[in-house]
């Protein structure tokens, strides 16, 4: 469903990623595993076209969408939950989901209601100002912003920073039910244990570059990917 | 008080009024000028061009009519709309390549397009020539109200007024346009990223604070002459609002055209020599006590 082939991404003079390449399959959870600063967040907004990457190409169902904005590629069927949640602080839940609504004759399944089934917190606070909600509830919200736009594949940025361990096993669910729905997921995140048991297929991120790839079999049971991930 | 004594309550009232009809002038006006500041964030001085556009347009197309009371309110209706079309143009040309730029820039950019567009009225209208609107027989001559003598027009201003908040605030909270404009007013990037090609967006608020330079232009003409310099004097009063207002508010807005109007009233009756002096004191003790403005900014 995705592809990205060998992209070179700068901010201004800097350079951010060094040849990034990754593939994601139709109704598979990839992650992107890395540390801080590692290219993770520049990586998804390559592909969202936030941070139009200066090389290489980037395929969404085939086609090339290489520099391509926005607005266009949510129209695609890409959704994007950043990782400062990035909610409307002056629109009400109720509103940050409307102002995000986009149906399609094949993807209409998503409306607001469907969301607030889904997070069912978040329909108790349909009428408050987006800027009052806590940050676990703002990141469901990011999440259900993402999801009215009726996305095929969800770019989800580190969804469980700063959550309390109750609730990223809650998230943990949420995101296997969207995979149940058929959604393809391209997970960046720094928790190893919560990713890796979602995960399909894994690649680690380190300085700018693809340093491993591989099945969650094979990340888990290679001597270095445990060591620079610290997994027991 | 020597000074007092010698005020009615019927001058008092008869200010008040006519302060009030002022201000709903400059709050047309600020809104839409504050709307612009909050969604797209470009002070632009040209706005008071745009206003000025609505009121020769406004002379032009009552003259157009025949100056009757139905060319009045042609003229009110379709200039507004004239000035809408001219700024539709501008942003499409070149405001929209611009919005990315720093502020400095955009304030040479849009001084730029003042001057020019103060000479292309010249060109169009000329100068020297008087230059006025007679209201419609339904504005025309006084009313009484409270003893004070208050001409009809000014009423037909006070009420206007209201209505232009009104539908400003129902179309920023209960459109999707008006909610998708809050939202990139403050995150322009994230709205692109649900889907909404941000730039008609910013078009339509464009336009649409345009069109109420124009409206306010249009409002304006039958209550003064329509000359050249008219851009000048309200574009210092307007940003003079909205920064005492709070910029990007509209209900800020409202509190500024409020404050100004009536200072600059009261300020004639109570000593008419400085009056001119009295709004601009009033911006600098809002300013000392609030200086970010009276209510919160969206910037």
């Amino acid at each position: 469903m995705l592809e990205v082939k060998e992209i070179h991404t700068f901010y201004g003079l800097s350079h951010i990623l060094f040849g990034v390449s990754l593939n994601v399959d139709s109704g598979q959870v990839v992650c992107l595993l890395g540390r801080n600063g590692a290219g993770k967040t520049t990586t998804l907004k390559s592909v969202l076209g936030m941070a139009p990457p200066r090389q290489g190409q980037i395929f969404f169902k085939g086609e090339e969408v290489t520099g391509k904005e926005p607005y266009i590629m949510v129209r695609k069927g890409v959704g994007y939950v950043p990782d400062d949640r990035r909610i409307f602080a002056d629109l009400t839940v109720g509103e940050n989901l409307e102002i995000a609504a986009r149906k399609t004759e094949e993807r209409k399944d998503w409306d607001k209601n469907a969301v607030y089934e889904l997070f069912p917190r978040l329909r108790e606070m349909d009428s408050r100002k987006g800027g009052f909600l806590s940050g676990g509830e703002q990141k469901m919200l990011a999440i259900g912003r993402a999801l009215m736009g009726n996305p095929e594949f969800l770019l989800l940025d580190e969804p469980t920073e700063g959550l309390a361990p109750v609730l990223v096993r809650v998230l943990r669910g949420t995101i296997e039910r969207l995979k149940g729905f058929g959604l393809t997921v391209l997970l960046a995140e720094q928790n190893v244990k919560f990713t890796l048991r979602l995960s399909d297929y894994g690649y680690i991120i380190e300085k700018g570059q693809i340093a491993y790839k591989g099945t969650v079999k094979e990340l888990t049971e290679n001597e270095e990917v445990r060591k620079t991930c610290g997994i027991q | 008080m020597e000074l007092s004594q010698s005020i009615s309550f019927a001058a008092l009232g008869g200010h008040f009024f006519v302060g009030l009809s002022r201000a709903m002038i400059l709050f047309v006006v600020t809104s839409g000028l504050s709307l612009v500041l909050g969604v797209l964030r470009v002070p632009n001085i040209a706005h008071g061009s745009l206003y000025m556009i609505g009121a020769f347009a406004a002379y032009t197309i009552s003259r157009l009519f025949g100056g009757g009371s139905t060319a009045f309110w042609l003229a009110l209706v379709i200039s507004p709309f004239v000035v809408a079309a001219v700024s539709l143009v501008a942003e499409r040309l070149l405001f929209q390549h611009l919005y990315q730029r720093e502020h400095l820039m955009l304030l040479l950019f849009t001084f730029a397009l003042m001057l020019i567009l103060g000479d292309l009225v010249k060109l169009v209208w000329g100068a020297g020539e008087y230059r006025s609107i007679v209201p419609p027989q339904l504005l025309k001559g006084s009313a009484s109200i409270f003893g004070s003598s208050i001409p009809r027009y000014n009423l037909f201003l006070i009420i206007i007024g209201p209505l232009v908040a009104v539908g400003l605030w129902l179309f920023t909270n209960r459109t999707k346009m008006g909610k998708i404009a809050r939202a990139a007013a403050v995150d322009r990037e994230m709205v692109g990223a649900v889907g909404i090609n941000v730039s008609w967006v910013f078009a339509f608020a464009f336009v649409l604070g345009c069109f109420l330079a124009g409206l306010g232009g249009a409002l304006v003409a039958p209550t003064i002459s329509v000359s050249l310099g008219m851009d000048h004097d309200i574009i210092i009063e307007a940003f003079l609002i909205v920064t005492i207002g709070g910029l990007g508010n509209m209900w800020g807005a409202m509190v500024g055209s409020l404050i100004f109007g009536l200072t600059q009233s009261f300020g004639v009756l109570f000593w008419p020599q400085f009056a001119i002096v009295f709004p601009y004191t009033a911006v600098v003790i809002v300013l000392l006590w609030r200086p970010m403005g009276m209510l919160k900014s969206v910037w």
